[in-house]
């Protein structure tokens, strides 16, 4: 069958339109209920890694909500001076997006885990239990062999003790690097402490098996299979807990806390 | 392709005719999405939904299509309909929408949707086109289960998350065999499924195939 050139244009523009009008239709119809999603799942990671949360818990969407909005502070901090910034809404502010962003980011320092800009402005979480500090939770992202692993670090107030990490987001190999996400593996985590005494962040992934945390503190289990993620990890969670990661914060929150 | 009975339609691409055990179509996604049952899952509901969808569209529009950019109107419903699977999973399913990232989107690409909206859907009713769409998702699942029942009980020793044999990392006995997890073994085991559906079905073997045969058949329009 043949068609007049009018006939085929009318028909391309009706199918373009009626596709548009239902792909537009699902993505705003949708919105609501995506946003949420996204926002509770930032606030289950938040909380699995501050220790109020267990990975296997099965919690209530409301429940989720409502132990976030009691017991975790956010706030946004200049990341150069680890001064609180109060202009910047906490709730509002998605850091991922600040960092690609090259008005508000600049060009990161030469590292290992080849972070190529840095956000002006950073994020910490206060996690408050009956009025006072029990933790404040750091986002960590690095390099590991595929690709950037997104996280979160929690450090007790001491600022040397770690409580939790997590990895949120990585393109690591299923069962050898990806055990990242291993609440097992997370769990050698706690209690190893992420600086020395001279204040320098020495907390790393060994090759092999760390000894108990009293014996060998600074180390945590390797990865199996994983070297270059295991030392991606290392890698990243010193950068972010040295200068020009969140040392300034660090630095300022000591000098206040008085630890 | 006219006198096709519903019957057929349904039964004969689940083994007769299995969309990737025999025409070897959407093996890209077949291997990215089988390291677990819950994704292989999802991702077998999505392609149902797809190509059922698709399929009926398509054959409701047959005779409105010019023929002249017929491809390129599938490909805008299949799109469409991909897009809003993918926003519907984000909104349900968060996490596993996570997980299956960038493969719903490729489901554009999967050569099986495009594949039935030409091959079928062009030709026949829309109930019939319905049930064949329908029908070659079913078969592209029954693969991809396959696979991913395999490549999770011998490389993570769980179904469905649920542990089966307890790895050797959690205290238990298994050595959880860590080629399963990657890739190649995909390839390996659906390598695997089609020797097994032709061992059963002999006539699905090729005849092999000489310069003269290949050109033969790519001018009839089955190599794609």
């Amino acid at each position: 069958m043949q068609h007049s050139t009018g006939y085929i244009v009318g028909f391309a523009a009706a199918i373009c339109l009626v596709a548009s009008l239902f792909v537009a239709g699902s993505a705003v119809g949708l919105k609501d209920r995506q946003d949420a999603n996204k926002l509770l799942d930032l606030q289950k990671k938040v909380l699995t890694v501050s220790g109020l949360m267990t990975a296997g818990d099965d919690l209530e969407t409301e429940e989720i909500s409502a132990l976030y909005q009691s017991s975790i502070r956010p706030k946004t901090i200049d990341l150069k001076t680890g001064e609180l910034n109060a202009d910047i809404d906490p709730s509002a502010f998605d850091q991922r997006a600040a960092s690609l962003d090259e008005a508000l980011s600049f060009v990161a320092p030469e590292n290992l885990s080849k972070i190529r800009r840095l956000p002006n402005n950073a994020l910490v979480f206060d996690v408050m239990e009956k009025g006072e500090l029990k933790a404040f939770i750091l986002p960590i992202e690095g390099y590991g062999l595929w690709g950037t692993l997104y996280g979160y670090l929690a450090l007790a107030p001491d600022a040397r003790t770690v409580v939790g990490i997590t990895f949120y987001e990585h393109g690591e190999t299923p069962g050898l690097g990806g055990e990242v996400d291993n609440p097992r593996w997370k769990a050698l985590w706690p209690g190893r402490l992420a600086f020395n005494e001279r204040g320098k962040p020495v907390i790393g992934v060994k090759k092999g098996v760390a000894g108990p945390v009293a014996e060998d503190p600074y180390n945590v289990d390797g990865l199996s299979g994983a070297t270059i993620t295991s030392r991606g990890v290392t890698n990243l969670v010193r950068f972010w807990l040295g200068e020009d990661g969140f040392g300034p914060y660090l630095a300022s929150y000591r000098a206040q806390a008085g630890v | 392709m006219a006198d096709v009975s519903p019957r057929e339609a349904l039964i004969d691409p689940l083994f007769n005719n299995n969309p990737i055990a025999l025409q070897v179509l959407g093996i890209c996604s077949a291997l990215a999405v089988t390291t677990k049952m819950e994704t292989a899952f999802v991702m077998s509901l999505a392609v149902i939904a797809v190509t059922t969808l698709s399929n009926t569209v398509i054959s409701m529009l047959r005779h409105h299509i010019p023929s002249s950019i017929r491809i390129i109107v599938q490909l805008t419903v299949i799109a469409s309909l991909v897009i809003i699977t993918d926003q519907v999973l984000k909104a349900f399913v968060y996490d596993i929408a996570q997980q299956l990232s960038v493969f719903v989107g490729l489901i554009i690409t999967n050569c099986i949707v495009m594949g039935r909206a030409e091959a079928f859907a062009m030709q026949n009713d829309p109930k019939l086109s319905a049930i064949d769409g329908f029908a070659n998702g079913v078969g592209y699942s029954i693969v991809l289960m396959a696979g991913a029942f395999f490549r999770e009980l011998l490389g993570s020793g769980s179904l469905f998350g649920i542990t089966i044999l307890t790895p050797v990392s959690q205290g238990g006995w298994y050595v959880p065999n860590g080629l399963m997890l990657l890739a190649p073994a995909a390839f390996f085991l659906i390598g695997c499924f089609i020797w097994a559906v032709r061992a059963w079905k002999p006539e699905q073997i090729e005849e092999e195939l000489h310069v003269g045969a290949l050109l033969e058949l790519s001018n009839e329009g089955h190599l794609r």
